[in-house]
């Protein structure tokens, strides 16, 4: 997926010339303008500390306030039909404040001088509200010396919303008829875009401003039966969303994939259904990242594990930190996983969360041994004596994030990644070296339960895998899996080589629900004797 | 500075401010044909943990959707800066947008002006919910749960709003609703028992937190310490959270369109869809009517379509699947939409009835993570959750770990037993309001449980 340098020129000349056809038909200025770079209203800053400001002196002991600007753009078509093109602004602010302990929150859409005061006092009045049933405060972990300027942007090349929309139009509707020519019956493709001007400012002197680019390509091709008995889907999970803008679009050329995820539905239509049973699962990285998104990444956030997240999203077998932390064996020596909110293009990068902190990489799983949980200010305390012991200062892993401004910030899961193995190994290698096995592509179904014990797979595609070779396709697959007992089951793991990110933006949690953006980089892995099922069954 | 001086109702635009920005927007428009919509309101919540508020949100917004038609042509846009500039803006930008679009042969168009029935979703209790009063429905849970020496977590939310929708062939709708749900889940200290308990409704007056703690607390203790049972298939006594959380899965397939193009559980083997046909039990009935007092729902549509009665599945047979505009005339049917309210017909049996009657079975409170495995028979698998027993001759005998079920509604209802009184439920699996359903406890037998779980 990644572009020849001469790919990426052609990609950017040709996208400079659809800038200009943009420009032509909507000539103002700053819509003209590239976009990359943070466009906000200086003004926002001056609100932003107004707030905080006012927040202060209704009696707040802590206050930040985020305004955001956010565009985003859905296009949706179907065979040789556009299905919606749908643009989408969204402008607002929240303040959040602590006041004797207790937290509150409020925000609105109405950026003005006034509301960003009313709004600010209301958050005070309801942490006053909400003390009355306070056991315990609040403490906020030390943070670094403020960073009054504070500007970043994701690392993308072309702001999606430069490019014409009649360019995005015929990209889509291309990459539908080359699946049509290869046989398909359906075809869903779509794209979405966002793009949000964050501005940020706390009583501790921090003032950030960051522009978030995110891009997802995708289709689904649908075969049906000539009787109309079974139709079969492949999605395009080859593609994955990133942190980036229009150029991720270009590098995944979903027209040049589409002839085979069409072969592929159709195959699907005539595999061979599972036998239930123990295979060894080769797993690909378009598959795995949503096994690690479930079994690792979301059992080692603090706020699951001290049981704040009981109602909804649920508690952690991880837990309590004082039996887990260091001696809870996750997985084999070879199994380290890192966390980051750094990788270029990646879903979580930022230069600051939405607290202020700046995120550095680190180790949740290392040698196989359970070692940290993701953390924000408020949560980093609670783990004060792990970090006094293992002799590391007490902070926040800079996970705070809140989906649009009219959500409160929380613990939200930065990239958490498999790390790649010593020996370069790659898919092929995995699979020659397994005798009885399903080797299996894309992500699917999953399910999992509110400890993160149990969970259940699917895939886009499963094939048989004999003696070292593929030997045919098969359908209704799914496996089933305790998490401890799967990561100890691996035992094999690719090389840097064979090393790609996949993630997405739905990741759930809290309530009211807010969608995290994420990614989970990872190699191929291979794990012993796991228990597959058949979901195959007659209506 | 009380919260209570803040906002008596939560703000939102009145039906003079919505026709006010219609007119406003449709005055800008020089498209052929333009839609317009406007929708604005609060969303108040309060949660807890660990028997204490954790955090608390008020959030206002306002936003205005601007779907501009040349032709065939069709884009949308939306915005949340109402002033006289950003509309005028969002006018262009949507006309500018549709006229780089592609023409959409299957494009409606727009309605002209509907009549409506009055709504019944509006609830001055719910909209005037601010942060002091659900600070006193928190400590109705937390406190108890203290006293039993429990911990408590939790959630409640209640949104207040206004919608309307116009276009420039005259149709205008407007209409006010309210919205609440009040969940928790209560667990031992030692982290070996949990239950859960939740109610959703239009008005927060129907729901009573004390009960809510009362019937959490008593499932979180009898919980406690489960054993592991071999999974197979059991004959299930479902709660009506339990029967609304697959229920409702069944709506998610009505799609006519996708029935006819062979896509669905719907489709008919040889081409068509099984419209006519019995698919479940024939004392299964599923309506969506959003003039039913305990489910009502908004009576106009995100076009200006009236939200009217529809009977999807009556005695077991398939009546109705759902209609688009376009697919309806394509197909000499009426448009037909489920407009976020569901009920289920029920019948006479109680729970401790239907647990009288069964030998060996499984008593479940509710499911969660359920996510699509097979959409040809609308196969979902997830978890049950926090309140999973045994039933031994006729008696809930000891809490048993959680299931994992790979299993289908339609399958669930084609083994249906007995059935209780209909009951509205919060079956959202985020614990928000979601929409309206009002479902009985069914038991039913051969449920197919896949595996155990260790979680508690």
């Amino acid at each position: 997926m990644t572009a020849s340098r001469r790919e990426f020129l052609q990609r950017t000349a040709a996208a400079a010339a659809a800038v200009g056809l943009a420009s032509a038909a909507r000539p103002t200025a700053a819509e003209a303008a590239p976009g990359l770079t943070f466009q906000g209203d200086d003004s926002h800053k001056a609100l932003a500390l107004r707030a905080i400001d006012a927040a202060k002196t209704a009696g707040a002991d802590y206050a930040d306030a985020r305004i955001s600007s956010a565009r985003s753009q859905n296009l949706g078509t179907r065979e040789r039909r556009v299905t919606n093109i749908g643009d989408n602004e969204t402008f607002g602010f929240g303040v959040r404040v602590l006041v004797g302990g207790a937290w509150g929150f409020a925000a609105s859409s109405n950026l003005t001088a006034d509301e960003v005061v009313r709004v600010a006092r209301l958050a005070v009045a309801q942490a006053k509200a909400n003390r009355a049933a306070m056991v315990r405060p609040v403490e906020l972990a030390p943070i670094g010396p403020p960073v009054p300027n504070g500007v970043w942007r994701s690392p993308a090349r072309i702001d999606p919303f430069t490019v014409a929309i009649e360019d995005k139009v015929a990209y889509l509707l291309e990459a539908n008829a080359a699946a049509m020519a290869a046989g398909a019956r359906f075809v869903n493709s779509n794209m979405f875009f966002l793009k949000d001007e964050k501005t940020f400012a706390s009583t501790v002197g921090t003032v950030t401003q960051q522009t978030i680019f995110r891009a997802q390509p995708g289709m689904t091709i649908t075969m049906v039966s000539p009787d109309n008995r079974d139709f079969q889907t492949r999605q395009s999970t080859d593609i994955q969303p990133r942190g980036l803008g229009y150029e991720h679009v270009l590098d995944s050329n979903l027209k040049a994939h589409a002839a085979r995820w069409a072969e592929e539905a159709r195959q699907k239509l005539s595999a061979k259904p599972v036998e239930v049973g123990r295979y060894d699962l080769i797993l690909h990285p378009t598959h795995l990242w949503l096994t690690i998104h479930e079994a690792i990444a979301h059992p080692t956030e603090l706020d699951r594990a001290y049981g704040f997240e009981a109602n909804y999203a649920g508690t952690s077998f991880l837990a309590p930190p004082e039996e887990k932390l260091g001696k809870f064996r996750y997985g084999p020596d070879f199994m380290n996983v890192l966390a980051d909110r750094s990788a270029p293009g990646s879903l979580s990068a930022c230069g600051w969360d939405d607290e202020g902190v700046a995120p550095e990489d680190f180790y949740i799983v290392k040698d196989g041994m359970f070692v940290d949980y993701q953390t924000t200010r408020e949560q980093a305390m609670w783990l004060d004596w792990w970090y006094k012991q293992q002799k590391m200062p007490t902070r926040s892993h800079g996970c705070s994030y809140a989906q649009t401004w009219a959500d409160v910030q929380f613990q939200r899961m930065p990239n958490v990644n498999l790390m790649a193995g010593e020996q370069d190994l790659v898919w092929e290698d995995l699979i020659a070296a397994t005798e009885n096995g399903i080797a299996i592509i894309g992500d699917g179904s999953f399910s999992i339960d509110q400890q993160r014990y149990n969970a259940q797979f699917g895939g886009q595609l499963f094939y048989e895998v004999k003696n070292g070779k593929i030997t045919g396709m098969l359908k209704d697959v799914a496996y089933q899996i305790r998490t401890p007992e799967f990561w100890n089951a691996m035992d094999m793991v690719g090389g840097k080589r064979s090393y790609e990110l996949g993630g997405a933006f739905g990741d759930g949690k809290g309530q009211p629900a807010q969608s995290n953006a994420v990614s989970h980089g990872c190699p191929p892995t291979r794990h012993k004797q796991v228990n597959v099922i058949n979901t195959g069954r007659t209506a | 500075m009380t919260p209570r001086s803040l906002y008596a109702i939560a703000p939102h635009l009145s039906r003079a401010e919505c026709e006010a920005i219609t007119k406003k927007v449709l005055g800008f428009s020089t498209a052929d044909e333009c839609r317009v919509t406007v929708n604005s309101g609060m969303r108040q919540n309060t949660r807890f943990a660990v028997n204490q508020i954790s955090t608390a949100g008020d959030d206002y917004n306002a936003s205005v959707n601007i779907r501009s038609v040349f032709g065939k042509k069709v884009a949308s846009v939306s915005v949340n800066r109402l002033d006289d500039a950003s509309l005028k803006a969002a006018v262009e930008n949507s006309e500018r947008i549709a006229r780089l679009a592609p023409d959409d042969p299957e494009l409606m168009p727009e309605l002209p002006p509907q009549r409506y029935a009055e709504p019944i979703v509006w609830s001055d209790a719910t909209a005037s919910l601010e942060p002091e009063a659900r600070a006193e429905a928190v400590r109705a849970v937390t406190e108890a749960s203290r006293k039993a020496g429990l911990v408590s977590t939790g959630y409640l939310e209640a949104q207040a709003g206004s919608g309307a929708v116009a276009n420039n062939r005259g149709l205008f709708a407007y209409s006010r609703s309210t919205a609440t749900a009040y969940t928790t889940t209560v667990r031992t200290p030692d982290g070996t028992g949990s239950g859960w308990a939740g109610a959703s409704d239009n008005d927060f007056r129907r729901i009573n937190p004390a009960v809510l703690a009362e019937r959490a607390i008593e499932k979180a203790k009898r919980s406690a310490n489960p054993v592991a049972i071999e999974p197979g298939r059991y004959t299930v006594v479902l709660e009506p959270t339990a029967v609304a959380n697959l229920v409702q899965l069944i709506v998610g397939s009505l799609n006519a369109r996708n029935a006819d193009e062979g896509r669905s559980f719907f489709s008919k083997a040889g081409g068509g869809n099984k419209i006519g046909e019995k698919v479940v039990d024939e004392r299964v009935t599923l309506i969506s009517d959003p003039l039913d007092p305990r489910v009502p729902a908004n009576t106009f549509g995100g076009d200006g379509m009236p939200n009217t009665r529809v009977t999807w599945i009556e005695n077991g047979v398939v009546r109705n699947l759902a209609y688009d505009r376009f697919w309806a005339q394509k197909s000499g049917k009426e448009p037909s939409f489920a407009g976020g309210t569901l009920r289920m017909e029920g019948g006479a049996s109680s729970v401790e009835e239907m647990i009288a009657s069964t030998e060996r079975g499984i008593l479940v409170t509710r499911f969660w993570y359920i996510r699509g495995v097979d959409p040809r028979t609308i196969l979902f698998t997830g978890l049950t959750r926090d309140g999973t027993f045994l039933i031994e001759n006729g008696k809930v005998t000891r809490p048993v770990k959680n299931l994992r079920y790979n299993e289908s509604p339609i399958f669930m209802l084609n083994n249906l037993q007995m059935m209780g009184r209909p009951e509205r439920v919060s079956a959202s699996e985020s614990g928000g309001p979601g929409q309206a359903i009002m479902v009985p406890a069914i038991k039913a037998r051969d449920f197919n449980f896949t595996s155990t779980s260790d979680a508690i």
